[in-house]
């Protein structure tokens, strides 16, 4: 317990006995893990399982029921420079009168230059971005021409443009064609070869372990965690995939229907950690 | 027409339309982000919503000063905006009904309110009525300077967060995930929109409002895909109607100005959904009618290189009524067909026969080949039964580009014969 307390320096994303709901519903129960960084890091579950809600809670798009996020052992609101998200394809609507440009630009957005123009340093950032992912020459197309795989990588660029340090993403490989899934993984590689940190949630058990070197098994719990072959054993992913708990989902299903509080009000943990500083 | 004239020179037609302008201006700009986050029904219910306010500052001040008006409109819109938004999330209602709900029982409190303040006796000269459906023509001068420059303000106030407004607008997760102050854009982007919605009432009125906000925007999309330009064609659409629209509320008395401004704007944004280059309806029929003339043209010379292909010979002279045996064809579109390939020189004409030219062959091979190739893809890749790929090939074979035809070539390593022993034709 003690040796917990000092936060291991390569430590680079803590997730700390996080339980959050979605429409009300508990979707995770105390979630609980360390990551170092400089790797690649999978987020695997069947569909349901709440990766993406684990994720849109470390990037502080949803408020969490208990428990709270370190990255780089800081809260995300002093470090967002260091971070970059990278949302599903489908949640925007990609008929936006913008161009590809355009949408890599806003990864450079920054709350120290709003109201104002980006700068040409900016422009020579999205430059790059854009001719990492194969995208240089789409620069001026209206996002609505492209394909799945050439919108994929027009996010991936904007992620890029970021210049960040911890990489988080939502199904990038989803629907996309083989030359971006291939042009996806080149990149993320190199990501991983110059010491950052990509998070990506994932829900294809056949490439994900030819993809990710470690990875975080989760369906609503935390299955296990740590690098792929220490995860990809046959019981936990047995009971990761293999059928839900009953007991759980119907008790998430009541919490849900009969609108109770998931955390009482005023509980706090009686463990004297350095759990309370942190909220 | 000698009265045309004397109305044209009037300098308070000009100070009114120059108000109305910058209203409608303030109301495309500000609108056409409300238009692109698909929140129209929204501005619609923030305009009805507005006339409470109105009318309580009216019954609060005792006048009709722009100021008081501005603050009641900006507080009754204000607060429509947060019951909307705290219906939709803390009820079970829907959103649409959410914003139904407020739109009516706002709207219904404003109409009570008017309607007792009509029976006061500072009350038939207020003039509030005109909030209904605006009465630009009836503005004093120094509403309109002040009208006028608060449109300004907000025009400058769009350009200044257009970046912001553009992210926010598009993917709002993602600016919050950079740190952007999010809540405080929000507030403002909506503060923009309630302001520009209680200037705009000034010219349309309440009732017509959402066709301000909103309509320039949609006939402007249909135009560009770029941001910049959509909302300097959307500020081109409603200035030019707000001009017009009072001019015409000028020369006839008791005009509203409301309604013709609309009616200028709706008769724009028709003619954009017809006219509109690629997007418009028209373009549109147009490409249809290309790529059934392009469909057309291929079968009949493909006709001809069957006929030929039969016959042994693709150098004949060949009649219509010969290809009776390959294909039946509608006599219109095949008379239409025949005279644009002869025009184009894929045939050559001899009395009643006709013969392929060089580059008609050509053409007439590639049309072949690519049927023949797709339905070769299809047996082997796609493992269908020989007697179910013809009818899929035949729409196909017009469509297919020369990259796919390449990789078609490629993949399927140049074959001599389709999958029904018909030789695959390459260029001689």
């Amino acid at each position: 317990m003690k040796s917990e307390n000092q936060l291991d320096k390569d430590t680079v994303l803590e997730v700390h006995n996080l339980s959050a709901s979605y429409n009300r519903k508990p979707v995770l129960w105390d979630i609980d893990f360390r990551l170092k960084g400089g790797q690649l890091i999978g987020i695997v579950g069947p569909n349901g399982s709440g990766k993406t809600t684990l994720l849109r809670n470390i990037m502080g798009l949803m408020e969490a029921d208990s428990g709270y996020v370190r990255l780089f052992g800081q809260d995300l609101n002093k470090v967002r420079q260091r971070v970059s998200y990278v949302p599903q394809r489908e949640s925007v609507d990609w008929n936006f009168p913008v161009s590809v440009r355009e949408v890599v630009e806003m990864g450079r957005y920054r709350p120290s230059n709003l109201m104002r123009r980006l700068q040409s340093s900016d422009q020579d950032l999205v430059d790059l971005a854009l001719e990492k992912v194969g995208m240089l020459e789409y620069a001026t197309r209206q996002i609505s021409q492209l394909s799945g795989g050439q919108q994929q990588r027009v996010f991936l660029a904007r992620s890029l443009a970021q210049n960040a340090d911890l990489y988080l993403m939502d199904e990038p490989f989803v629907g996309v064609d083989a030359a971006t899934e291939d042009a996806i993984l080149r990149v993320l590689s190199e990501l991983r070869d110059a010491g950052k940190t990509v998070v990506i949630v994932h829900h294809d058990l056949q490439t994900a372990y030819q993809y990710f070197d470690a990875m975080v098994l989760l369906n609503t719990r935390l299955v296990a965690y740590g690098a792929k072959d220490d995860v990809f054993t046959r019981e936990n992913l047995q009971e990761a995939y293999g059928g839900r708990l009953t007991v759980l989902s119907k008790l998430s299903e009541l919490i849900a229907r009969s609108e109770f509080p998931v955390r009482e009000k005023g509980f706090k943990e009686k463990s004297g950690e350095g759990d309370a500083a942190g909220k | 027409m000698q009265q045309e004239s004397s109305w044209i020179l009037d300098s308070s037609l000009i100070l009114v339309a120059a108000g109305t302008f910058l209203l409608a201006v303030s109301a495309a700009v500000v609108g056409s982000f409300t238009f692109l986050q698909k929140r129209s029904l929204v501005g619609d219910a923030v305009a009805h919503s507005i006339l409470p306010g109105v009318a309580v500052a009216f019954l609060f001040s005792g006048t009709k000063d722009p100021w008081w008006l501005m603050l009641g409109a900006l507080i009754s819109g204000w607060l429509s905006l947060s019951l909307m938004d705290f219906l939709s999330r803390k009820t079970k209602l829907s959103q649409d009904t959410a914003i139904a709900t407020v739109l009516s029982v706002f709207f219904g409190i404003g109409i009570l309110l008017l309607t007792y303040i009509q029976h006061l006796e500072s009350g038939h000269q207020s003039g509030l009525d005109q909030f209904l459906f605006g009465q630009a023509a009836a503005m004093k001068s120094q509403e309109l300077w002040i009208y006028g420059g608060l449109a300004l303000v907000l025009i400058v106030c769009t350009l200044i967060f257009f970046k912001e407004f553009k992210l926010l607008s598009f993917n709002p997760d993602f600016a919050q995930t950079l740190g952007l102050p999010v809540r405080g854009l929000r507030i403002l982007m909506n503060s923009l929109m309630v302001l520009a919605i209680a200037l705009g009432i000034q010219a349309v009125g309440v009732v017509l409002m959402a066709a301000l906000l909103i309509t320039p925007s949609a006939a402007a999309r249909n135009f560009t895909d770029r941001l910049k330009a959509m909302i300097f064609i959307a500020a081109l659409i409603a200035g030019f109607s707000a001009l017009l629209g009072s001019a015409i509320s000028f020369s006839a008395k008791g005009m509203p100005t409301g309604p013709w401004i609309v009616m200028c704007l709706s008769i724009l944004a028709l003619l954009s959904l017809f006219l509109a280059p690629k997007k418009g309806m028209l373009a549109r029929m147009l490409l249809q009618r290309r790529h059934q003339q392009k469909i057309n043209d291929e079968n009949l010379l493909k006709a001809f290189y069957h006929y030929g292909e039969r016959h042994a010979n693709l150098a004949q002279w060949i009649r219509l009524s010969d290809l009776e045996e390959i294909r039946d064809f509608a006599e219109e579109e095949q008379s239409g067909a025949l005279r644009r390939l002869i025009h184009k020189g894929h045939l050559l004409r001899k009395g009643e026969a006709f013969q392929f030219s060089r580059a008609g062959l050509d053409e007439a091979r590639r049309v072949v080949r690519l049927h023949r190739l797709w339905e070769m893809y299809l047996s082997q890749r796609l493992r269908l039964k020989s007697d179910h790929i013809h009818p899929n090939a035949e729409t196909m074979e017009h469509i297919i580009s020369p990259e796919i035809e390449a990789q078609l070539l490629e993949e399927l390593d140049y074959p001599d014969k389709d999958p029904h022993q018909s030789p695959i034709p390459y260029r001689s």
